[in-house]
């Protein structure tokens, strides 16, 4: 093995990739505008939910709990009679409509519990569950207050008091922020590597390479450093300037450390790249790979929805995944503060992963170079 | 001008004053005025780069003209209207073997494919087929895909797609480069005949054979962009009083270039024998049942210059790269110094230097960037690099191109660049695969100079495969094959001299043909049918059925024919790469099943423990609550604060709960008492659900505790899902997004890879418009859509148990209008992008995040902010996904859902519109 071949063809990676301005705007932009557009997505884990109500009652209580509900939390709720809601769900206008039934405040007052129907369109997935939880919460919470001005009762004997760590405002745009730079991270390394393997097969230049006295550790090596490196780069840019800056999400932990982290994956990935590009055998094919591995890596990894919500077969699976391993280590690191010592079982994990690949990737890799074309 | 002066005589079939085109900074064409004769055989010679190939390209309208004016057939190139009226009357043959020709496609499909594009009916497609496969002899190997021709015929097959629709004017931009000598033969007799059937034609030639060009009737002889003179053969030997044409085009060239020109001095080679350098016994290799290379032994001493010559695809390259390891053999042995051939041998390696067929250059570095890596690479030390790369950019007269990239110089520098990127380590043995084609002569006057000085000074051994008689007798020896088998070895004189004949390549026509009859009925060992039917003829066209010019201005517009023959084309394409299509369809059901079991809303098992000062039953009854839910797991108790912060630092619990001392007396006795609660918030949602389980948890047990419900209940009724099955809610969001990000990504690369494969000439030059190209290469596409959407709604239907509960045929025609919004979608980024790299990687970020993200799979685009909220709504997944969970939960139809409908219908002409505007019809 020759170091020096190693960083020679890196270099030359690098100076390909410099050559075409298309890519490199495609580069900044998913590290910049993409990372922005998706934090800024969805401010709360609740955000401008609509809600329609069905005022039966026209009590004082019931415009209460009317007024009760306002943004970021909730859009202006939108007064509507029985006789519409059935058409307005069905049109997906609201998530929720909640009636209050007539005789409502009397029935409170006199004690006699009466219900309030809340209506739920189920297919709108979390939005559905967080905020009927809410709903639940605000309406106990006016009828309470509304008693209690009437009453003067104590506060319930029992009180729970909840406190957020981490994120004390469950600002959604922290974590989306870190999950997108991660979700890029993963997919342009595997394009750099990937197509670029098979671009230099369909040019037949990595063949001129393989009658060099150069081996194929040394290419995938040299392949590997160089994109890793590009990549690197752009995502501490990105976590400096667009998350830490722009988006003025805190930082808890190290940096560096999430770096460290960053490059482990990057060593994963960009082998798993290389074997794409040795399974392809056209870049159309090499698309179709590419869509099949990105979405189960970005879906299940953890960054879009709980782990805790996967059936425990697809959870044990995607511990093969590199990215599960990386969302879990920029989870600790960055929000919660941890070091080395608590998060070196994921960079382990992403150890054996890109040896695995890697060297999956090398007993591919003379072997069907010489078959294309 | 003489060119103009001249041709005025005779009518012209093209008219050009004052031409000039530039690449940048650097000018192809320079002011050129000339009248191209019409009748005639017109050729264009001259070295590369000297800007034949941009006048034909403009000519033929390819090109868009950016000064000057180019009449052709009586009208302006530049008007986007004459084009239109002219291009069925001219056929573009452009330069590179095959390079219009579609590689997956058989003979019978592309001739049948460029039919189509000219509107032509079946029975008249079938009939020209017949006949001019018939005359060219491939009708015997009509079903051979193009890729897998020889050279020869693929440039017959290029010949008969250019001439389907009788043209009267037929470009061939250097259409026997790379071609063996047997070929060129045929095919220039070919030529003769076809204009003997339809005299009124037109053809006009690029060369880089100066004695094809004497067969011409009249010659263009071109310089740095410029037009030295033209005139007839005869005409130009008087003028400049030469023997032969490549004397007279010297004569012809200015003084400063004459300068130092020689003929090639061929040394002969020293008598005393050198050591056996390459060594070949029984060398075979079998791809299948095709046996590419059959049995070849033969040894190369050291110092020797030894040629290889044969047909395209008889197996020259297949043995080169079996000598260099870079194929195994599946028999016989190769030693190179001596030592048997190993891919591992780093040593062997170093002492070889390899020029493949395809330039192996980087064209993302500069002429000194590829020169230092490759010296790099071989190990030159850096304190001699510097003198060595300046040491060979001199030999190879690269001095003065050392910043520029490769693809910005012609051929012949680039050639030379190869050939000095294969000596900068000074090996003993040089491996050249056909070196020179594509070169002009005096390019390869100069390649030779150093190879004979590299040979006989140096003692390097050289093993080259070549197309042209005059190198092929520069060779010490030469070896002929074909079909994967040396026909005959020996010095250039010797074989000559062997079959009586007069010249090296009269004797190798001989072995050939001698050869091919020989093997006629062997359907592998055939390459070449050297007796085309001699009863078959070129039949003059018959004019299309009559058509009113209503029919033909509506015609030209948008004709379902010419968009049809695409279509066909891409479906061809498609099933001949059967991977890619069952990668979709089976990558849309295996994706359907790891998200719809992966996502579910139930969030479980979250991890929980407990701080507990009280240790009480109060306390312990707290927490059994907690743990005897199916959401948490408990954890062993917390002991302390510290303890506390750090299993939540370490992400070990998602909540954590402290009872205060005396919590069951403070309960007991009815006075406030208050439980602190941890939750972990590093990924909010989570966070959320944990906290709205604790709540929820906390507030039962209260009632539970005090006995009394609330002051109001709150029934909630899950619509559409009253079970709050996960599935139910995540299948009718996941087809949508499954349905955009596959078709899209199919689509994405139709445009882009002709871009970069070059068949997208045949959009220039034929009569086909964008609209048609557009919506012809995206129907296939559609259709595999459709076909995995059927797959996934019955697989929703039967192994998931979400079947639609509304209207089947509204979600039917959502899906048609959707899938056309998606692979229009991939059509947009594929005429935008250059490169297929970029393709993908645009498309990847065009769909990925905001299909799963901004179209209300997971949050409702009405909750969306900013940028994304914007997106959100104009993205057809957005819409789609209203008509799936509308019909799928929600028991809709068509009249429910107008409103999703609507975006949709709109999608699709937008789209394909700004692929039609940005998709160019010519060549910038």
């Amino acid at each position: 093995m020759q170091v020096s071949n190693i960083v020679n063809l890196g270099i030359k990676e690098l100076r390909s990739l410099a050559r075409d301005p298309m890519l490199l705007v495609l580069i900044v932009y998913s590290f910049t505008l993409a990372v922005y557009t998706a934090a800024t997505a969805i401010p709360e884990t609740l955000n401008k939910a609509p809600i329609a109500i069905v005022d039966e009652d026209r009590s004082p209580l019931s415009a209460r709990i009317i007024g009760a509900f306002y943004p970021p939390l909730f859009m202006p709720p939108v007064l509507i009679t029985p006789a519409e809601m059935d058409a307005r769900m069905d049109a997906g206008l609201e998530t929720f409509a909640l009636d209050i039934p007539p005789g409502f405040q009397r029935d409170v007052l006199a004690g006699r519990q009466p219900a309030i129907q809340l209506n739920v369109d189920a297919t709108r997935m979390t939005q559905a569950f967080s905020g009927s939880g809410y709903i639940q919460q605000i309406v106990t919470g006016e009828v309470n207050a509304f008693i209690q001005r009437h009453r003067g009762d104590a506060t319930p004997p029992v009180d729970l008091a909840l406190r957020v760590r981490f994120n004390a405002e469950l600002n959604k745009g922290w974590f989306g922020s870190i999950v997108q730079v991660i979700n890029q991270v993963t997919m342009l390394s595997i394009i750099l590597t990937g197509a670029a393997l098979i671009r230099e097969r369909e040019h037949g230049t990595i063949e001129h390479l393989l009658v060099m006295p150069v081996t194929p550790f040394e290419i995938m090596t040299a392949k590997i450093w160089s994109m890793a490196l590009v990549v690197l780069v752009a995502c501490a840019f990105s976590l400096v300037f667009v998350v830490q800056g722009l988006l003025a999400v805190p930082i808890q932990g190290s940096v560096a450390l999430f770096l460290a982290g960053a490059a482990l994956h990057l060593f994963a990935t960009t082998s798993m790249g290389i074997f794409l590009g040795t399974v392809a055998r056209s870049m159309p094919q090499f698309g179709m790979l590419l869509i099949l591995v990105m979405v189960p890596l970005q879906m299940l990894s953890g960054g879009t929805t709980p782990r805790e919500s996967m059936p425990e077969v697809v959870q044990d699976v995607m511990l093969a995944a590199p990215t599960t391993h990386f969302v879990a280590l920029a989870q600790a690191i960055l929000f919660r503060g941890a070091g080395l010592d608590v998060v070196w079982p994921q960079f382990l994990a992403l150890v054996v992963i890109g040896v695995i690949l890697f060297g999956l990737s090398l007993a591919r890799f003379r072997r069907t170079i010489a078959q294309m074309s | 001008m003489t060119g103009a002066a001249e041709g005025s005589a005779l009518p012209a079939v093209a008219r050009l004053r004052d031409v000039g085109l530039a690449y940048g900074k650097v000018r192809a064409i320079d002011r050129v005025s000339l009248d191209l004769p019409a009748g005639r055989v017109v050729g264009l010679i001259g070295p590369d780069g000297v800007g034949k190939s941009s006048l034909l390209s403009l000519v033929a309208g390819a090109r868009a003209v950016q000064d000057g004016t180019v009449e052709v057939l009586g009208g302006s190139m530049a008007r986007a209207g004459h084009r239109k009226e002219v291009c069925p009357r001219i056929a573009y043959m452009p330069q590179g073997l095959g390079r219009n020709l579609y590689r997956s496609l058989s003979i019978a499909e592309n001739l049948d494919f460029f039919g189509r594009l000219f509107g032509q009916g079946k029975a008249e497609r079938e009939r020209r087929i017949a006949d001019l496969t018939a005359s060219t002899g491939l009708a015997p190997f009509i079903d051979r895909p193009a890729g897998k021709l020889s050279g020869g015929m693929k440039q017959k097959l290029g010949l008969c797609c250019a001439l389907i629709h009788d043209p009267d004017l037929l470009i061939l931009d250097e259409p026997t480069t790379g071609v063996d000598p047997l070929s060129r033969r045929q095919f220039w007799d070919l030529i003769d005949r076809i204009r003997a059937g339809r005299p009124g034609m037109s053809v006009v030639v690029a060369t880089a054979y100066m004695e094809e060009a004497a067969r011409f009737d009249w010659l263009v002889a071109m310089d740095e962009g410029r037009v030295l003179a033209t005139g007839s053969p005869p005409e130009l030997l008087e003028r400049t009083g030469t023997a032969t044409l490549e004397d007279a085009f010297i004569g012809l060239m200015p003084e400063e270039k004459r300068r130092g020109r020689q003929p090639v001095e061929i040394v002969p080679r020293p008598e005393e024998e050198g050591g056996i350098v390459i060594e070949a016994t029984g060398l075979t290799m079998r791809f299948g049942d095709f046996v590419a290379v059959d049995h070849v032994s033969l040894q190369i001493r050291r110092g020797e210059i030894f040629g290889f010559l044969g047909s395209n695809g008889c197996g020259k390259t297949t043995t080169m790269k079996m000598l260099t390891g870079l194929l195994q053999p599946s028999e016989g042995e190769a030693r190179l110094f001596g030592q048997p051939v190993d891919a591992r041998n780093i040593a062997t390696r170093r002492q070889v230097g390899y020029m493949s067929q395809a330039f192996s250059l980087y064209s993302e570095l500069t002429i000194r960037q590829n020169l230092e890596l490759h010296a790099r690479l071989f190990q030159v030390a850096e304190d001699v690099l510097p003198g060595r790369v300046a040491e060979v950019a001199e030999r190879f007269g690269l001095a003065d191109v050392m910043h520029a990239l490769p693809d910005t110089l012609p051929l012949g520098q680039r050639q030379r660049l190869s050939l000095a990127v294969a000596m900068v380590h000074r090996p003993a043995m040089l491996i050249l695969d056909e070196p020179t084609s594509g070169v002009d002569p005096i390019a390869r006057d100069d390649f030779w100079r150093i190879m004979i000085g590299l040979a006989r000074r140096d003692r390097v051994t050289i093993f080259v495969s070549t197309h042209f008689m005059n190198e092929a007798e520069r060779c010490d020896r030469i070896s002929l094959m074909h079909a994967g088998r040396v026909l005959v070895s020996d010095t250039p004189a010797g074989l000559v001299r062997q079959r009586g004949a007069d010249t090296l390549e009269d004797a190798f026509i001989g072995y050939l043909e001698d050869a091919v009859g020989g093997h006629a009925e062997s359907a592998a060992a055939v390459r070449e049918n050297p007796e085309p039917a001699p009863s078959a003829s070129l039949s003059p066209a018959s004019p299309s059925p009559a058509s009113t010019p209503g029919e033909r201005a509506a015609e030209r517009v948008f004709n379902p024919r010419r968009m049809l023959s695409y279509t066909l084309l891409e479906a061809l394409e498609l099933r001949r790469d059967p991977i890619r299509a069952t990668l979709a369809l089976v990558g849309s059901i295996l994706l359907l099943f790891i998200m719809g079991y992966g996502i579910s809303m139930d969030v479980e098992d979250l991890s929980f423990a407990v701080l507990d000062r009280d240790q009480t039953s109060t306390s312990r009854d707290y927490e059994l609550d907690l743990a005897g839910s199916r959401y948490f797991v408990e954890r062993p108790p917390i002991a302390d604060y510290e303890d506390l912060d750090r299993r939540m630092r370490a992400g070990d619990l998602s909540l954590a709960i402290e009872i205060p001392p005396g919590f069951g007396r403070d309960v007991a006795r009815g006075r406030a008492v208050q439980i602190g609660a941890w939750i972990d918030g590093s990924m909010p949602q989570r966070a959320e659900t944990v906290r709205g389980y604790v709540q929820g948890m906390h507030s039962q047990w209260l009632a539970a505790r005090t006995g009394a419900s609330g002051l109001a209940a709150i029934e909630i009724r899950y619509r559409y899902n009253p079970d709050v099955e996960s599935l139910k809610a995540i299948v009718p969001a996941v087809i949508p997004i499954l349905l955009l990000l596959i078709p899209a990504m199919l689509a994405a690369l139709s445009v882009v890879r002709e871009k970069e494969l070059g068949s997208i000439v045949n959009l220039y030059v034929t009569p086909v418009t964008r609209l048609e190209f557009l919506l012809g290469k995206q129907l296939p596409y559609v259709g595999l859509a459709l076909l995995n959407f059927l797959l996934m709604i019955a697989l929703a239907a039967t192994v998931f148990g979400v079947p639609p509960t509304g209207n089947v045929l509204a979600l039917c025609a959502g899906a048609v209008l959707y899938t056309m919004a998606a692979t229009a979608m991939g059509l947009l980024m594929s005429t935008f992008m250059r490169s297929q790299i970029a393709a993908i990687f645009g498309t990847a970020i065009a769909t990925l995040i905001p299909a799963t993200q901004y179209s209300g799979m997971i949050d409702p685009v009405s909750s969306l902010e900013g940028v994304a909220a914007f997106i959100g709504r104009i993205y057809p997944t957005t819409h789609f996904l209203a008509i799936s969970r509308g019909v799928f939960s929600k028991s809709l139809g068509f009249e429910d859902l107008p409103w999703s409908f609507l975006p949709l219908l709109i999608a699709i002409p937008v789209l394909i519109g700004l692929s039609a505007v940005l998709l160019k019809k010519q060549e910038s």
